[in-house]
This record gives C-alpha cells, structure tokens and sequence, in this order.
C-alpha cells in the first residue's frame, strides 16, 4: 500500500490485521475495503478515504455561504448545496424585527454568510450569531467542488493568504465550496477569482502552494 | 476447427473496444462515459438531495431513480423520442442491477438520481449504461460495497459471442436465430442483473457464465482504469 494512492469502490486496500479501517471503509473478512471513491490515507495505522468529487455533505460547525430561497413567518429557508435546506431563526437577528417585516433584514436571493448549528431530522439549522456572518452586500460569488475547499484554504490558511495578499482582496470560503471576494475594484476581485479557478482545477498537484506563486509571478501586470 | 470469426471481425469471445471517462458533465454531481465500440452511454447522477414530492420519501432509506434514454439519432432510423415501453423497463433493470451495491441506508427522505443516455447504439445499450452508471456513482462519492460492471453474451445460431453487436442482437436470423444474455456482475463475481432474450440450453448457459464472468473483468479493469486516470490525468 502506498500513500497517496487513488481508490475506487469494492477495491482491497488493505489486508490483514496490520491497519485498522477508517471513514468510508470497511473490514470484510481479513481484508479492507474501500467505499468511496477517491485518495487514500494512512496515518497511525488507520486507512481512511478522502472523497474528491460529489455533492456538499453538510457538518456541524461548518462556515457556509447560501442564497435566501423562502421567507416563512419566523424565519428564512436557505439553499447551501446540502440535500436538506436549512432555516436561519429569526431568533438569530440581534434587533427586533416586526414579524411581517422579514423581507427588510434579508430578501429572496440574497447571499448569506452562516454557521451550521445542528443538523437534526428536519433539517439544517444555522446560525448568524458570530462576528463575520450575516449577509453579504457587495461583491462576487463563486462556486467550487465542495471537496477542494481544503486546497483553495491550504495548509493553516497559507493558500489563501496569498490568494488575499495578491489579489487585495477580501475573501471568504464557504465550506459548501460557495466562495465570496470583495475587493475594492471589480477588476481585482475578477484577478482573484481566475486564480481560485486555478487553484481549483490543479487541486492534484503536491506543493500547489509554489505552483500558485508562480503563477500570480505570470499573470500579474 | 477453423477459429470462428464474427461479421466485425471479432473472436468469439472478444469486446468491441472499450472506453471511459469520468467527469464528462461539468454540472452534475458525478458523471461518466462508457464506450463499446459503436455504443456510446454518458451516465450523470444528482444527489444525493431530498425526494420531491414528499409523500415518496422513505425515511428508512434513500432512493435510487434511474433514467434510461436513448437519443432520437443514437440508431439508424430515427426513434420517436422521449419514454417508451423499452426505456421504460431498461430503466427500472438499471436501478435493479445497481441497487445492490448501493450503500444507500445512509440518505433516508432522500433520492439519487441517474440519468443515462444513450447517444449512438449498436445494442449491448443496457450494459454500457450500467457500466456508466457505475463509474458516475463512484464519481458522485455515493458509498458503494463494490463496483458493478456489465456485459452481454449471445448465441448466433449455435456459436456462442461476447458484446453482441447490432447485426448480432436484430439482423441476424440463420438457423436457431439469435439470443442476447445480457449480465452485471459485481467485482468479486456476484451477479446483480441477469437478462435473457432468446432461448439457451442448459449445457450452454454454464459456459455462458464463464464468458460473460471474463468478459466483466475487462470491462471493470477500464472502468477503473479510468476512475483512476481522472484524477491523476489532471496533473
């Protein structure tokens, strides 16, 4: 077994006792197998899988940018590319807001920046009680695969530092690969936009970090 | 004997050439192209999302919908288009034939859907769409037991073929006539979809069986194949 190894679903990983089965695999007889499709790896003996592609598997905890899909009496349905739909409370707007004044806090089709607060049967329950959420009022949106997020964030947030101190732009990283750039100058805020798109379709590559170096180098005026 | 040799050329028991490829459309949530010669499946698959309307929601266990199509100028003479008695039953096999692979307790109140569609054919349809439903599912990271792959055997009079081709499944008529088996079996030899068109012996069908079990291990080793390349082929 090598590290770094693409596996697809049914594939033996591993056999024996020497590994112990991780997320998405499973142990059939003296074998593990994988159940995803997508990159190996091993660390402390335990195998785990780390999905590539497919939709946005809402967690707990999670950042997340959505669109106001629907307004209700005590709150706003809102779409963050999970399967469920999630609701922001009217409870988590800090100021009074009359109860058919909904639409003055927050429209249809308004971007929203949101934590994932619980995750029960019904749905998804956000959360807007932290500094840096709310909605958004200017800028541009973008969407990535939600399984590259961790690549367009890098290692403890390096990657996109750079993206920031590059392009002077502010940007924030939905978790459900829903990404908002705001910079001072539209122009600016489409520099930093090829560069995530860039970053997105090398995802692959070890040390992404120097080839995005290089490529601000080149692509800078 | 004179080694027996098929209207295309082939060998008894040789595949048209085969091709795949993941990733194919660009808006879904996974999507793949599988290739027999002439045939050509392109698989995509949303979801998983919530079942719509609710009233078909299981909340035991999600749901797989699949969505056999075949395009009006995939044949010869141009097919009505939309939903048929054909596509119809193609689809609901499909869902059968995947189905058991599936991990799908993990999406209850929820719905997988694939859309398969055919874009050019010269019969085996079926067996590519599997094949490419199979690799689109992976791609959609839906947790999968195993990989399904498909292939058909027939029997053109009293010679047995691997990946019956159009003359094979409608023109051919001579002697005993033609009959099409086709299969879908699991990586480690289990079979989750089993056809039969025609009419086969007993004695036959055991080595039926061992063709269609061989003939399936070089259709999963492209299919991983191309799994695989997708990634690795970006870099």
């Amino acid at each position: 077994m090598t590290n770094r190894q693409i596996v697809i679903p049914g594939e033996e990983i591993a056999k024996g006792n020497d590994f112990l089965p991780g997320e998405n695999t499973e142990k059939r007889g003296n074998s593990i197998i994988a159940l995803k499709y997508g990159l190996l790896e091993e660390s402390n003996k335990l195998v785990r899988i780390i999905p590539l592609s497919g939709a946005y598997q809402a967690r707990r905890g999670n950042s997340v940018i959505g669109k106001v899909v629907m307004i209700t009496f005590n709150g706003w349905v809102i779409d963050i590319g999970a399967s469920d739909t999630a609701f922001l409370s009217l409870m988590e707007v800090p100021r009074f807001v009359n109860k058919d004044g909904l639409e003055e806090v927050m429209e249809i089709g308004d971007m929203v920046i949101a934590k994932i607060w619980a995750i029960n049967k019904r749905g998804i329950d956000l959360s807007i009680k932290q500094r840096g959420l709310g909605k958004i009022d200017e800028g541009i949106i973008i969407k990535i695969n939600s399984n590259k997020v961790p690549r367009v964030i890098g290692k403890e947030g390096s990657m996109i530092k750079m993206v920031k101190d590059e392009t002077g732009c502010n940007i924030t990283v939905g978790q459900n690969g829903t990404i908002w750039i705001k910079g001072d100058k539209v122009e600016n805020e489409i520099f930093a936009k090829r560069a995530i798109e860039f970053i997105e379709s090398k995802s692959y590559i070890s040390g992404l970090t120097d080839e995005v170096a290089k490529w601000f180098k080149e692509n800078k005026k | 004997m004179k080694e027996f040799i098929r209207d295309d050329g082939r060998k008894f028991d040789e595949i048209r050439p085969m091709k795949a490829k993941v990733g194919v459309v660009p808006n879904a949530d996974g999507s793949a192209m599988f290739q027999f010669g002439d045939t050509i499946a392109i698989a995509s698959v949303f979801g998983p999302k919530k079942m719509h309307p609710q009233h078909s929601q299981d909340p035991e266990k999600g749901t797989l919908r699949c969505n056999y199509n075949m395009f009006s100028f995939s044949v010869e003479d141009r097919i009505r288009p939309g939903p048929s008695r054909r596509s119809t039953e193609i689809s609901k096999i499909t869902e059968w034939a995947l189905e058991p692979v599936l991990m799908i307790d993990s999406f209850p109140n929820q719905v997988i859907d694939v859309h398969i569609h055919i874009i050019q054919a010269s019969a085996s349809t079926r067996c590519a769409g599997i094949n490419a439903a199979a690799m689109a599912l992976a791609h959609a990271g839906i947790p999968m037991k195993d990989m399904v792959s498909s292939i058909s055997v027939g029997k053109i009079d009293k010679q047995l073929i691997v990946d019956v081709n159009k003359y094979e499944d409608s023109v051919f008529k001579e002697g005993e006539g033609a009959t099409d088996i086709p299969f879908t079996f699991t990586h480690d030899g289990k079979i989750t979809h089993l056809q039969l068109d025609g009419k086969i012996s007993k004695e036959d069908f055991k080595t039926v069986m061992n063709l269609a079990k061989e003939g399936a291990k070089k259709v999963y080793e492209v299919q991983k194949q191309a799994l695989k390349d997708s990634i690795e082929g970006k870099e």
